[in-house]
């Protein structure tokens, strides 16, 4: 492990019901820097993000944060250690009973003891800095999907963390809002010095960003490179991948017997 | 015949997992340390799952005794015995009615929405995002609602209770004429104050523990769906009711059956 990297997964291995979801999953990411997880929708990349976090254990392997071994942590350590993260959900999340002011102020009244004019200063500069101080008093659901996400971004740092790992954060989201998230997530990650993941399969916007990318699929670490290094990556499912082709190594078609068979067989059976 | 024994096997073997989970998921939320405004969270529980179930209580209990005292007096003219009509209407309430009744009705009213209102929680990854933020859900959600529904229910059958009562004097005494001396007479004579209405009270005291642990822990455990949620609220309110009936059988057994 190298002094650099915030957290280390090492030969992960993971298994729901019968199926195989990770197979020996290398990963480490650097501290202050943002990377990329990468790869077709069903390859796990929300459950890497859930085992990195400690929400799930893995069948094998094992998740460093900062040299601590995240599964073997207690109940109370896991829940200290994850004051130092924060993550972005893809639904965002917020608790729909409280108003964004109080969604933001949520991990802070509950982690410090802030006097309530410092807790009001700092929810109101995480809102300014994603822009919506003006809808502090709004419920959640009075919020398009775009200022839902920004907001819980706004929560997800209120804490200052030092890993912040994103769920899919430009999944439906339309042009304007994804370019102001792709400026958030980069200058959070300046401004903070935080160290973030992102976990996504928008090849455009994620590749705009990242330092270092992470390809995963079939419970393998395929590729792994900077963007540049990805773009000309000769691999065949890398570059279908990267590239966008529809189909390829990967397929098209969710596995199932033949057409042929299966359209004609039907009236001899 | 071999697949059939192991599918049963397998039954069993889920069966006393949920159960065991159940079991920790007790534990864990009702003897955890309390967050930070605990009690102001609990405070809006009670609200939630007691104060608006009290509608539905009051007018059930008054409609209840009523109609008791109704049956009762009809049955009890024909003996001659329509004196002892406080007496019938106060013991069917204390002992059965009140605890049963308003178990079943808050199953319906409180249990319901508890398991809706978490297993929305869940479907919406806030419970999720909770356990990311460093705070327990256990602590922080099912608690204050497990404390609410076990201070609420047994609360609320006393309102059962007392109003149901009250409707048996008002058919009884101001309408059929019984004596109104006879009817509170009999009743404070009859009625006693560990035997009776201590018994009822445990006894909702176990419902309340039942209802909302039942409630709670199918919205924790769901599968988080709309029909999973669907099925969830089904099961609170079919499992809860069976629970409570049978849970009465045996209770009644104990306190009143020359058992103990």
């Amino acid at each position: 492990m190298t002094a650099s990297s915030l957290v280390e997964v090492e030969n992960l291995h993971f298994t729901r019901g019968d199926r195989d979801i990770f197979r020996g999953v290398d990963l480490s990411i650097p501290r202050g820097k943002i990377t990329a997880i990468m790869g077709p929708s069903g390859t796990g990349k929300t459950t890497l993000l859930k085992l990195i976090g400690g929400q799930l254990a893995p069948s094998a392997g094992r998740v460093l944060i900062d040299g601590h071994d995240v599964h073997r942590l207690s109940r109370k350590d896991l829940f200290q250690m994850r004051r130092r993260m924060g993550m972005l959900f893809q639904s965002g999340a917020l608790f729909s009973d409280l108003s964004v002011f109080e969604n933001v102020a949520f991990p802070l009244r509950v982690h410090t003891d802030l006097p309530e004019s410092m807790v009001r200063d700092v929810v109101l500069m995480k809102l300014e800095a994603v822009g919506l101080r003006g809808a502090r008093d709004l419920m959640p659901s009075e919020l398009s999907g775009g200022m839902t996400r920004r907001v819980a971004l706004a929560r997800a740092v209120a804490l200052d963390p030092e890993l912040i790992l994103y769920d899919e954060p430009f999944v439906g989201q339309d042009p304007i809002s994804m370019g102001v998230l792709v400026q958030l997530i980069r200058r959070l990650n300046q401004a903070l010095g935080l160290t973030s993941v992102v976990v996504s399969h928008d090849i455009k916007e994620t590749l705009s960003i990242a330092d270092y990318v992470y390809v995963v699929a079939d419970g393998r670490v395929m590729a792994h490179g900077t963007p540049a290094s990805l773009d000309v990556e000769q691999d065949p499912r890398v570059s279908q991948f990267v590239h966008g082709e529809p189909d390829g190594p990967v397929p098209f078609h969710y596995p199932a017997n033949d057409f042929y068979d299966d359209i004609l067989g039907q009236e001899e059976a | 015949m071999i697949e059939r024994i192991s599918r049963l096997g397998r039954r069993g073997c889920d069966l006393l997992e949920a159960v065991g989970r159940a079991g920790l998921f007790l534990a864990q939320s009702m003897f955890g340390r309390p967050t930070m405004g605990g009690i102001s969270l609990w405070i809006a529980q009670v609200y939630m799952v007691g104060v608006l179930s009290l509608a539905i209580i009051l007018v059930s209990g008054l409609f209840i005794g009523m109609v008791l005292a109704l049956q009762g007096y009809t049955i009890l003219v024909d003996f001659g015995a329509a004196d002892a009509l406080g007496q019938m209407v106060s013991l069917a309430l204390l002992r059965e009615l009140a605890p049963v009744v308003a178990a079943l009705l808050f199953a319906g009213r409180a249990g319901s929405a508890l398991t809706a209102e978490i297993g929305l929680m869940k479907a919406t990854e806030q419970l999720t995002s909770m356990e990311m933020i460093g705070v327990d859900p256990l602590r922080r959600i099912v608690a204050p609602r497990l404390w609410a529904g076990f201070v609420s229910l047994p609360l609320l059958t006393i309102g059962f209770s007392v109003v149901g009562i009250y409707g048996g004097y008002l058919v009884g005494v101001e309408w059929l004429g019984v004596f109104e001396g006879s009817y509170w007479g009999n009743m404070q004579a009859s009625v006693g104050f560990f035997n009776d209405i201590g018994n009822g009270i445990v006894k909702s005291l176990m419902f309340a523990l039942v209802v909302t642990w039942i409630a709670v822990f199918q919205g924790y455990d769901l599968i988080p769906t709309s029909e999973g949620i669907s099925r969830a609220t089904t099961r609170t309110v079919v499992y809860s009711s069976l629970a409570v009936l049978g849970l009465d059988f045996v209770l009644t057994a104990v306190m009143f059956g020359g058992l103990s």
